[in-house]
């Protein structure tokens, strides 16, 4: 976007875009992945929006009172949370070129991720044991589609999460690693915040109404 | 060629910039408040602290677009100036579509709700 002037100034000047100039290798990944999370927003504000219009539509099947366990909730919230927080320092040890805590960092995110999910799914079989299947009721199908779109997105994190540590293993901190850490960074703080919205609107409000 | 040589650099300084912003001090503040704010929504679910189910809903929402906000600030770093402000520019314009999406959907979908109703339902309607 640089406006590049003749340099001969003949006092005729010509004027054209050179924006042409190199680039570094992923120079725009970052914006790139910022709308791509952007566009998967909107995605969850339709499951979101979905969930809202159907919340109340029980089918005379059971309610949320019925089914969550806040206590349950509130250790998945903080595993989450603390997966947060042990990426953050994983990514602050990358900053410091330190390999083998980048690594442990990212093993215990992984860790805590890997609870996360797998408590989610044991909620997940109780309610379907119960007869609560996503089929029972319009209320019950917009849950599992929201609760299990954003799980599917933490268990893709954790795939993803995996790949990276072997590549970091293999090849080291080396740039492009670098760069998808920092991917992979705003993806999983991204559905912590979402996770935000989950517990607030599906299991507090639900069990509050 | 100079000239070109000069952008590609300017460019790099300012992509290093759009990033390199995490703290310990950053991420610790970031999150101790998100554990604040997720404990007492909790907390005043739990307990049934507040005297009507309606402020409760009220006041957790509230600690939600705070805790939101926290999140976007602490963890995932944004301000107005990374990526010369474009990343700021795709948030604002996904939230202007999250909230014509969310609002139209609950609003037009709670009318077609309401006459739909039986006629005999009618008089319970809010």
């Amino acid at each position: 976007m640089t406006v590049a002037v003749n340099p001969a100034q003949t006092g005729e000047p010509v004027f054209y875009l050179a924006d042409e100039h190199p680039h570094p290798e992923g120079y725009s990944t970052s914006l790139g992945f910022w709308i791509y999370l952007m566009s998967d927003c909107l995605i969850f504000a339709m499951l979101f929006a979905a969930f809202g219009v159907l919340g109340a539509n029980y089918a005379a099947g059971p309610a949320p009172k019925d089914l969550f366990d806040l206590d349950l909730v509130a250790v998945n919230t903080s595993m989450l949370l603390l997966s947060s927080i042990t990426y953050g320092f994983a990514m602050l040890t990358m900053q410091q070129n330190k390999i083998a805590q980048t690594q442990m960092w990212l093993l215990i995110t992984g860790l805590f991720g890997a609870a996360f999910i797998g408590i989610e799914l044991t909620e997940f079989a109780h309610m379907i044991h119960e007869g609560a299947t996503p089929q029972r009721s319009a209320f019950l199908s917009a849950f599992f589609t929201l609760v299990g779109t954003h799980g599917l997105h933490v268990s893709c994190g954790l795939i993803w999460l995996v790949t990276l540590m072997v590549q970091v293993w293999r090849f080291g901190l080396i740039e492009a690693n670098r760069r998808r850490l920092m991917c992979l960074s705003m993806f999983w703080h991204f559905l912590d915040v979402v996770w935000i919205g989950v517990f607030t609107f599906v299991y507090l409000l639900g069990v509050l109404r | 060629m100079s000239t070109d040589t000069h952008a590609a650099g300017a460019h790099d300084h300012h992509h290093d910039d759009g990033h390199a912003h995490s703290t310990f001090s950053g991420y610790m503040l970031g999150f101790v408040l998100s554990v604040v704010l997720t404990a007492i929504p909790f907390w005043l679910v739990m307990s049934g602290a507040l005297p009507s189910k309606q402020i409760t809903a009220l006041v957790i929402m509230a600690f939600a677009v705070v805790q939101i906000v926290v999140h976007m600030i602490y963890f995932l770093h944004m301000n107005t100036k990374s990526e010369n402000g474009w990343s700021m520019m795709a948030l604002i314009f996904t939230i202007v579509m999250v909230v014509i999406a969310l609002s139209g959907s609950l609003w037009v979908m709670n009318h077609l709700n309401s006459n739909m109703m039986p006629i005999h339902e009618m008089t319970g309607m809010k």
